[in-house]
């Protein structure tokens, strides 16, 4: 549907995407996650034509999109766009979301009908007649969101369309995104630094960092596989480790790291320097007993337990095993278990759990 | 004091027995001024639209000079049409000279810088996001543009009608143009001038009631329209 050919921008000397490549496939929920200021707005404006690339090029539906600025009116009229701050004119509401239609000449009787239609998808039946700069933060919002989606646009860009909202009118908005996807099979691009929100949408995932599209892939691929520290560290791998291989058989390797040493499964062979990325739902604790184990996960470390972070039903665990490992158990586990900065616990994460990367170079 | 109580006392006589001589002064104002106020806004709003809307070359300095024109003395601009307007000069022909005629062309290029200059500041306070907004909803450069007058409507009102505050307030330009003859071109700022000189307070203190009762109108206006422009 839409693909960027290696694209930059810069603005004065500052280069705000570096040379990216993407494709957007048509029907498909593509979400752009990466911390604030990343330049995953941006990417979003390039793709409506807000902004021209400084190189590379923009295409849309097989037509390159660098045509005179008067003609880029075509493409923009396929898409529509949510922006982050949402601008409402002042106006009632019913005028703001039937701006679009206005544009593109739609009568007034129809316009109406479908204005209704798009109030109604968002939750704002009964507002038509409002001052829309009277509205709150979070109506605002859904007006934008009726707006963009009134004309029924083949690919709906929407940059963190519910920063603003509360978890009850997100998850009004994540719902109605959803629908709009399976049911008008709108192409939809979702920018957001809410890492769990892209996890929930999302059929793929762009990870933008610092201006660079670190990787782009599906949820597995993002969240289990990711193609560097970076963003390992913004998908919620707490536990990144560099290490070499020691020994390789037919793929399941031993990496050692200090004094300390991992099975892994991975296709590298002794002497490559690789990088372990393991996620904190994968590890257990538990209290070290004598004895042989009885536990089929192959790594199993003592180490000291060095700070507890509760995060709702769950609490981060960190470990000093020599390195730290950091796993996410369950505050009932916690209790029981009787868990407490300074105790000696055992790690155990199962080699098949552990994403495996060689180092470049 | 006395003076002045007596001034007051038939003063407010004048008016409310509408006295012919002060009503034919404030009508005669309120034509010239509004004329120009009209004839202003017509070139203060496509034209402060253009400088806001189009990059070129020079525009900061060309805002600049509009500001610093917000408050060129009324006599200068007086000067500067009597020039052009009389016998001699390149409009002579037109015989504008001393009409109610040259007095709104006068008052006219009096207040277009201020209007313009306004008009430019409500366009500028147009949220910028809104522009990219219309721009994504598939507005032509030409829908934008409307879209963002409409947004900005009470605040270019505003500017029209501090326009014309300056037009009815101003004494150089409808003296020195007008010429302040009685019956033909005096206004009421004229004749206030004229009829204090002659010792006659009574009439210019009519006139001034007059003139603040116009300038609280105005206020009471721009009250209107800035609380209905406010979210």
């Amino acid at each position: 549907m839409i693909r960027i050919e290696g694209v930059t921008k810069r603005f004065g000397n500052t280069e705000v995407l570096k040379k990216t490549d993407l494709e957007i496939r048509r029907g498909e929920i593509f979400t752009l996650i990466g911390p604030s200021g990343s330049g995953k707005t941006t990417l979003l404006r390039l793709i409506d034509l807000l902004e021209t690339p400084t190189s590379g090029r923009i295409v849309f539906d097989g037509t390159d999109t660098a045509v005179p600025d008067a003609e880029k009116i075509t493409f923009r009229r396929r898409m529509g766009m949510v922006f982050q701050k949402p601008a409402v004119l002042n106006t009632t509401v019913a005028e703001n979301v039937a701006f679009g239609l206005k544009f593109r000449g739609v009568d007034r009787a129809q316009s109406a009908q479908r204005v209704k239609s798009a109030l109604e998808q968002v939750g704002l039946l009964g507002f038509e007649e409002r001052r829309a700069v009277t509205l709150s933060g979070g109506e605002m919002q859904r007006v934008a969101i009726a707006r963009a989606i009134v004309t029924g646009p083949e690919v709906l860009l929407l940059d963190e369309p519910t920063a603003n909202l509360d978890p009850v009118s997100s998850a009004i908005i994540e719902d109605l995104l959803i629908r709009i996807n399976s049911g008008q099979h709108t192409t939809i691009i979702l920018a957001t630094h809410d890492m769990i929100q892209g996890q929930r949408l999302a059929h793929r995932i762009g990870v933008i960092m610092d201006g660079r599209l670190a990787q782009a892939g599906t949820l597995h691929e993002i969240f289990y596989q990711p193609m560097g520290k970076e963003v390992a560290r913004f998908v919620g791998i707490d536990t990144v480790l560099t290490g070499v291989v020691v020994t390789n058989e037919r793929g399941h390797a031993t990496v050692a790291l200090g004094n300390a040493s991992f099975e892994v499964v991975t296709p590298c062979g002794p002497g490559v320097t690789v990088t372990l990325y393991i996620r904190p739902e994968e590890v257990t604790l538990s209290l070290p007993e004598p004895g042989v184990p009885r536990t089929s996960a192959r790594n199993r470390i003592a180490g000291t337990i060095t700070r507890m972070v509760p995060l709702g039903p769950f609490i981060r665990v960190t470990v000093d095993c020599g390195m730290p490992i950091t796993a996410l158990i369950t505050a009932r586990s916690c209790g029981e278990l009787g868990l407490a900065s300074g105790m000696t616990v055992v790690a155990g994460v199962k080699a098949s759990a552990i994403h495996v990367r060689a180092d470049a170079g | 004091m006395d003076e002045i109580i007596t001034g007051v006392t038939q003063a407010i006589n004048l008016i409310i027995t509408l006295n012919p001589e002060v009503l034919q002064v404030a009508l005669l104002s309120l034509t010239i001024s509004l004329s120009a106020t009209l004839l202003a806004a017509v070139i203060s709003i496509p034209a402060g639209g253009f400088i806001h809307f189009y990059a070129f070359r020079g525009k900061g300095v060309l805002i600049t000079i509009i500001q610093t024109l917000y408050s060129v003395p009324t006599v200068v601009v007086g000067l500067l049409i009597y020039l052009m307007i009389s016998r001699s000069g390149p409009f002579g022909f037109l015989g504008l000279l001393f009409t109610p005629a040259g007095m709104i062309v006068g008052q006219t290029v009096l207040i277009i810088p201020i209007m313009m200059g306004l008009v430019i500041a409500a366009l500028g306070g147009v949220d910028r996001n809104i522009s990219d907004t219309l721009v994504s909803l598939g507005a032509t450069g030409f829908q934008s543009i409307v879209q963002i007058v409409r947004e900005a409507r009470y605040a270019i009102l505003s500017a029209v009608i501090l326009g014309f505050g300056r037009a009815i307030s101003e004494v150089g330009v409808a003296m020195m143009i007008g010429g302040n003859i009685r019956g033909e071109t005096r206004v009421l700022t004229t004749s206030i001038a004229l009829e204090t000189g002659m010792g006659n307070f009574a009439f210019s203190i009519a006139l001034g009631i007059i003139l603040l009762i116009i300038a609280l109108v105005i206020v009471i206006l721009m009250n209107i329209v800035t609380r209905r422009h406010a979210p």
